[in-house]
């Protein structure tokens, strides 16, 4: 049978000669090797004390943003958790109590909000369907843990802490960023 | 009996049918949607004006077209008539100006309405409107108020279709809700915040088309596409007793009546059944509710298919696509 790549090789056992059995140039050879990649760049980085540039558009750990009066955005409205493909996302949601506004900007709210990241494959769908703009997948990573249960990010990791804003600028489309400038259309104040 | 064309296909329905009945006897993709009329209420309809259609000829001894686009569910349908439904560009563009016009005071908040994925106004918008809007003034506002212990009225997401009016006329004695005020003040309100109490009150929240009345015992409790629905009866004295349980695992989280195709309750249920009897063991399951499959609600939800159906709704697209065709070759020939 013919190999299909046309690059496999017959190994033929034949004698070896002088010089082979001797194994010095051969090892001399590998030495060489050896040395000209010690003065190459390296391929690793010494994470976590050295961290790797990330893509604008990384896809890495869930933030759940708050506007910009630090109310949370997220109105548990499901379409998240409905376009999800790996069903990582759940959540319960809770109506808004009069004294409230300040912390949930609409009048329904999430109470509970897990994402398992354990199931999550960071396609970043969720994102996409939120409508609120609550919901961003950022350039960090998830740590790893011991145990599964740890795993199940609920909303003390998810929702960012109000003196400790999470950037995602560089996420939005500029259609979204564009339409933000129109304060105008009620919908959007 | 009289013969109606609507698209190019032809029906016989018996005299006195409206043009909306007469499209919904053959069925598919040219019945008319509609936001106001309902078939089990009587005198309901033409005020939404999303069934509009065009007469091409008015009837078989005056073919002569109407000269405006037509309200089909409260226009009788003539001998010989020929109606154009989605055919019709002007009809396709003036629905859109229809969808624009219920949503200028519309709020987009769907994230929030518990109607959200069962919403007649949703589906509308989306299938006949566009997807950006003009308007920039202030909607009107109201508080949501409630009006009894287990309904809520959220007026601002009410586009005055009566329908609930109708529900308090005829299915109900002692009508204590209906439309106050006129024109851009117009609100559906109870007398003086007078209670909702009587027996078939909650279905008002069925014949609603947007989420303007809402059930409270299910508001906020879960999308209604992460619930599964299911077909149960149970022996009631006072109505027929049919309803769909909307479950999550072993909860009743909301008992509704049987929607048709139509977004329409055939048989009313009374109160007691609606909220009273979330319990799975108060019910004999009849099975899984089928849900059409362009529907949010059937997400994971499989079902067996009937395949001699499937084959008479494939023999009647095809039917519909000739009909399509023949119209579109007539205007070419003109």
């Amino acid at each position: 049978m013919t190999s299909l790549s046309g690059r496999s090789k017959v190994v033929v056992k034949k004698e070896m000669t002088l010089a082979e059995r001797m194994y010095l140039p051969a090892i001399l050879g590998g030495v060489i090797i050896t040395l000209k990649h010690l003065f190459k760049r390296k391929a690793t980085v010494k994470y976590p004390e050295k961290k790797r540039e990330f893509s604008a558009v990384w896809r890495g750990q869930h933030v759940l943003k708050r506007d910009d009066k630090g109310a949370e955005r997220c109105t548990a409205c499901g379409l998240c958790a409905v376009a999800c493909p790996a069903e990582a996302i759940t959540m319960t949601a809770g109506e808004r109590k009069k004294g409230e506004e300040n912390l949930y900007r609409e009048e329904k709210y999430a109470t509970t909000y897990e994402i398992n990241m354990l199931r999550c494959i960071f396609c970043g769908l969720c994102e996409e369907a939120c409508p609120k703009e609550a919901i961003f997948l950022t350039d960090r990573l998830v740590p790893t843990e011991f145990g599964r249960g740890e795993f199940i990010y609920g909303k003390d990791k998810l929702v960012e802490p109000v003196d400790n804003r999470v950037d995602v600028t560089k996420r939005q489309t500029p259609a979204v960023l564009e339409f933000k400038k129109h304060k105008n259309l009620s919908h959007n104040r | 009996m009289i013969k109606v064309t609507i698209d190019g296909i032809n029906t016989e329905v018996p005299e006195g049918t409206t043009i909306l009945q007469a499209a919904r006897q053959i069925g598919g993709e040219i019945v008319p949607p509609a936001m106001c009329y309902y078939s089990t209420l009587k005198n309901s309809g033409g005020k939404c004006r999303a069934c509009l259609v065009r007469v091409a000829a008015g009837s078989a001894k005056d073919p002569r077209p109407m000269p405006k686009l037509v309200p089909s569910c409260i226009t009788m349908a003539q001998d010989g008539m020929v109606v154009e439904n989605i055919t019709n560009p002007q009809v396709l563009e003036t629905r859109k100006g229809v969808v624009e016009f219920l949503l200028l005071n519309h709020p987009l908040d769907c994230p929030i309405c518990d109607q959200a994925g069962e919403c007649d106004l949703q589906n509308f918008a989306y299938e006949h409107g566009m997807a950006k809007t003009r308007y920039e003034e202030e909607r009107r506002t109201f508080d949501p108020i409630d009006i009894g212990d287990k309904i809520k009225l959220h007026m601002n997401r009410c586009i005055l279709c009566y329908r609930c009016t109708y529900v308090a006329d005829q299915l109900t004695d002692n009508r204590v809700h209906g439309v106050i005020n006129r024109g851009d003040h117009a609100e559906i309100s109870t007398y003086i915040e007078k209670a909702v109490d009587n027996e078939f009150s909650g279905n008002m929240i069925d014949v609603c088309p947007v989420g303007a009345l809402t059930d409270k015992t299910f508001r906020f409790k879960q999308r209604v596409w992460f619930t599964k629905p299911l077909d149960a009866h149970r022996d009631c004295p006072k109505c027929s007793g049919k309803v769909v349980l909307w479950t999550k695992g072993n909860d009743v989280l909301r008992v509704t009546a049987r929607k048709d195709q139509y977004g329409e309750v055939k048989e009313f249920i009374c109160n007691e059944c609606r909220y009273d009897h979330k319990d799975m063991s108060h019910w004999t399951v009849e099975g899984p509710r089928h849900i059409d499959r362009g529907s949010v609600i059937s997400q994971n939800h499989y079902e067996k298919v009937d395949l001699v159906k499937l084959k008479k709704d494939v023999e009647r697209q095809l039917k519909f696509q000739e009909g399509k065709r023949l119209e579109q070759t007539n205007n070419s020939a003109e």
